[in-house]
């Protein structure tokens, strides 16, 4: 606000800022710049296909291999969102429901089910077509109404969903006397039918990996063909500003249903091979978490970006996997934790400062528990891990861990909502104070409890991120006319 | 006929319920013109404050204070409280982000939404705990019309949702502050150079909207006893869609639809089927968006921008 104040008349503050905007960044984000020109995308999306053939030809481990295909779907689920999301605009909450439809499509097309056993090559089209004409039947009652009323439509479509699927186990059709057994409810259906592509049966995973490598590389060329091909650009035009982009004769409507009907296909498309993955489909799959964790990746990357997506998909999916495993977890989080301080202390002194502080709060509170002779938890019960066994002769974990626990949330949740309104000079010895209370957090409740944990950080983050940085990492800064 | 009147009773409660909530989506869009995702859990946690309340005068069956004054007692300090902390959301996650793109609020609400689920999660623990309604108000109090019977709990709710929504119309209508929230619905940035304090507003449309839920909470708590940290969601949408089809930012509206879809979930699922009641609901307001795109009780909007 004072630099604008100090601007004057006359003066633009575009022109103003100029030098500001050219001198580099200083400390963390300084380096992150660096290394951001001397990539080109090219170079990226080829370095990245090189590593993804190098993994599949390679890593013959299955638990990796398996990780790697999770990844691959969801790849395809966030770059398909990403269109809906990203490119038109559109909150589509139902988004795994139509994942959810063309698994189970594909789960009553070829298994003992209904005893149906589609070759693959006619059972995935038609699915995916038929996906797209169900995506096509959600859209139009909500074709007037775009924007909030889409994503209540929905959303209550997801929910439908679960539950058409949980309760058609048990289906009388008129004329019948017993009923039937379509989708197994809530039990699922096991033993699905493998892929058969060319003859050949997909037998491991290594063969979904190729396929998935392969439908990958071929929706990027096309997402990044269509990003900009004059549909991409209508759709973003819709998206900032629909008015305007009727008013230049851009047929928002069908272009806002062409986007919603891409996102269901591709949607649809992931569901079959998941499904094959998998060998069996259950409903609980397909619930509200998975959605989060899409949207979570999604605007983590930056919604409209496809560098973004792929972040995105990266960070939202093998973080999990990390997270299982309680020595990498704590790694990562002192990791990200280091980073973030980083980041925030914008300078390297600043750095320094904030580690330090973080350092010394934890052996003033160390020794005051000592001096005071206070019972607490051994540490041979919390300290396993070889990061944790460095950690207690820092940190100390009080007896009743829960009651101290819940204590440390709440503060934390505070001290970051104050924060967030705090001023800059404040901000410097509020940030140590924070990261030690995450830190015993962490160790004290988090670590114990990972699905918690994970969707608790999903959680802050989104509403952190749209605060502090809208457009996602990854994603660029619109201009916004107000 | 019994049946069907039972029925009925059975809708009007439940709708009081998903009234109660479809006012704080209603009331919240009228002013700011975004959809609290976090809504339901708010009411979530309005419940599970009328919970804490009735375990800290003694639990439901040796309780220090008569039933009466300890229902008060449970509606009250869950409504403050819950209210407090729709304040707190508003401040945090809300008002940093007024004036950014329209999908940025929506993203942040679901965000609160999953903080807010798993945080309770983290500290209530994940068992399902209970009212236990029946051991401190005997269900069978109560009285009858005809074949119909209502029992206690289903009156007391009715008729503090009745006076509620009652209350609500007084506040909106009468009041400084609920003028002021209908001069911001209708023209934000006139209404600010009138001179009205729009912080203010927006802080009092939160603190009633919570309040609000979590009075739905507690009632949902009495009614079906079961508080748990994700009973939110369906709740949520319930109420969401009930703003929806009675006209979002209507207050009339909120409470017709509400009581509408009590009424239609109750005769579907005592008439048609239980396991498919979410779907008949899904296409009621199908049905209404197509006929009636603005609600039954919502006006033309000029949509600009």
């Amino acid at each position: 606000m004072s630099d604008q104040q100090s601007l004057g008349i006359g003066t633009d503050e575009w022109v103003a800022q100029h030098e500001k905007r050219l001198a580099r960044r200083s400390g963390f984000l300084g380096i992150i710049d660096l290394l951001n020109q001397k990539f080109s995308p090219t170079l990226r999306y080829g370095i990245l296909g090189i590593a993804a053939i190098a993994f599949g030809a390679f890593v013959h481990n299955l638990y990796l291999q398996r990780i790697a295909a999770n990844l691959g779907v969801f790849l395809i689920l966030t770059l398909g969102l990403n269109v809906v999301m990203g490119f038109a605009g559109l909150l589509d909450l139902g988004f795994v429901a139509f994942f959810g439809f063309g698994a189970y499509a594909y789960a009553l097309t070829s298994s003992a089910q209904l005893n149906q056993h589609w070759p693959t090559y006619f059972s995935v089209p038609a699915i995916v077509i038929v996906t797209a004409f169900l995506g096509y039947l959600v859209s139009l009652p909500s074709r007037r109404l775009f924007g909030d009323y889409l994503a209540i439509v929905t959303l209550f479509f997801g929910q439908v969903f679960i539950q058409l699927i949980i309760s058609s186990d048990s289906i009388t059709f008129p004329g019948h006397e017993n009923s039937t057994d379509i989708t197994g409810g809530s039990n699922g259906i096991p033993g699905l039918d493998p892929f058969v592509l060319f003859s050949h049966k997909f037998k491991t995973i290594t063969d979904y990996y190729w396929l998935l490598l392969v439908v990958l590389i071929l929706l990027m060329i096309a997402i990044i063909r269509v990003d900009r091909a004059r549909v991409g650009r209508a759709w973003k035009t819709v998206r900032e500003d629909s008015l305007a982009s009727q008013a230049m004769g851009i047929k928002v409507n069908n272009l806002k249903m062409l986007a919603f009907i891409v996102g269901a296909s591709i949607a649809g498309l992931a569901g079959t091979i998941f499904a094959g993955i998998q060998g069996a489909v259950f409903i609980n799959g397909f619930d509200m978490p998975l959605l989060t964790l899409i949207y979570a990746a999604v605007i983590l990357g930056g919604s409209g970006s496809i560098p973004g997506s792929i972040l995105g998909a990266f960070v939202m999916s093998v973080l999990p996997e990390i997270l299982r495993v309680q020595n990498y977890s704590e790694m990562l989080f002192l990791a990200v934790l280091i980073l973030t301080i980083a980041v925030l202390g914008k300078s390297w002194k600043k750095f320094a400062f904030n580690i330090a502080l973080v350092i010394l709060i934890g052996l003033f509170f160390k020794i005051i528990f000592a001096a005071l002779n206070l019972t607490t938890t051994p540490a041979a019960t919390w300290a396993i891990a070889p990061v944790s066994k460095l950690l207690k002769y820092w940190l100390f974990i009080p007896q009743n861990r829960i009651l101290w626990g819940n204590i440390a949330f709440i503060i934390l949740i505070s001290l970051v909502a104050y924060y967030s309104i705090a001023r800059e000079k404040m901000k410097l010895y509020l940030l140590p104070v924070i990261a030690y209370v995450a830190i015993f957090l962490w160790e004290d409740r988090l670590v114990v409890e990972p699905n918690t944990t994970r969707q608790l950080i999903i959680g802050m983050l989104l509403v952190v991120l749209m605060i502090v940085r809208p457009q996602g990492f990854l994603g660029k800064t619109r201009v916004e006319v107000l | 006929m019994s049946y069907l009147g039972q029925q009925l009773v059975n809708g009007l409660t439940l709708g009081g319920v998903y009234a109660l909530i479809a006012l704080g989506y209603s009331l919240v869009y009228g002013v700011l013109q975004i959809l609290n995702f976090a809504h339901g859990d708010v009411y979530m946690i309005g419940a599970f404050l009328g919970y804490f309340v009735e375990l800290a005068l003694g639990g439901p069956t040796k309780s220090v204070v008569p039933v009466p004054v300890m229902l008060f007692l449970m509606f009250a300090i869950s409504m403050i409280g819950t209210g407090l902390l729709g304040i707190v959301i508003e401040r945090f996650a809300y008002r940093p982000l007024r004036g950014s793109s329209r999908i940025a609020p929506l993203i942040s609400a679901l965000g609160v939404s999953i903080l807010l689920q798993n945080a309770a999660q983290l500290i209530f623990s994940a068992n399902i705990r209970s009212y236990d309604t029946s051991s401190f108000i005997s269900s069978t109090l109560g009285f009858s019309i005809g074949d119909v019977t209502i029992d206690s709990v289903r009156i007391t709710i009715l008729i503090l949702a009745f006076i509620l929504m009652f209350a609500l119309s007084r506040w909106i209508n009468k009041t400084q502050v609920g003028r002021a929230m209908r001069a911001i619905a209708i023209d934000r940035d006139a209404a600010v150079m009138m001179g009205i304090d729009i912080d203010k507003v927006i802080r009092w449309t939160f603190f009633v909207g919570a309040a609000l839920a979590a009075a739905a909470g507690v009632m949902n708590g009495l009614l079906l006893r079961g508080v748990s940290s994700g009973m939110g969601f369906v709740p949520g949408l319930k109420g969401f869609t009930a703003a929806v089809i009675g006209g979002i930012g209507s207050i009339p509206g909120a409470m017709a639809g509400g009581l509408l879809l009590g009424v239609v979930e109750s005769l579907t699922q005592g008439y048609l089927s239980t396991n498919f009641s979410d779907f008949y609901t899904f296409i009621l307001l199908i049905a209404v968006m197509l006929l009636r795109p603005n609600g039954l009780f919502g006006k033309k909007a000029i949509v600009k921008a």
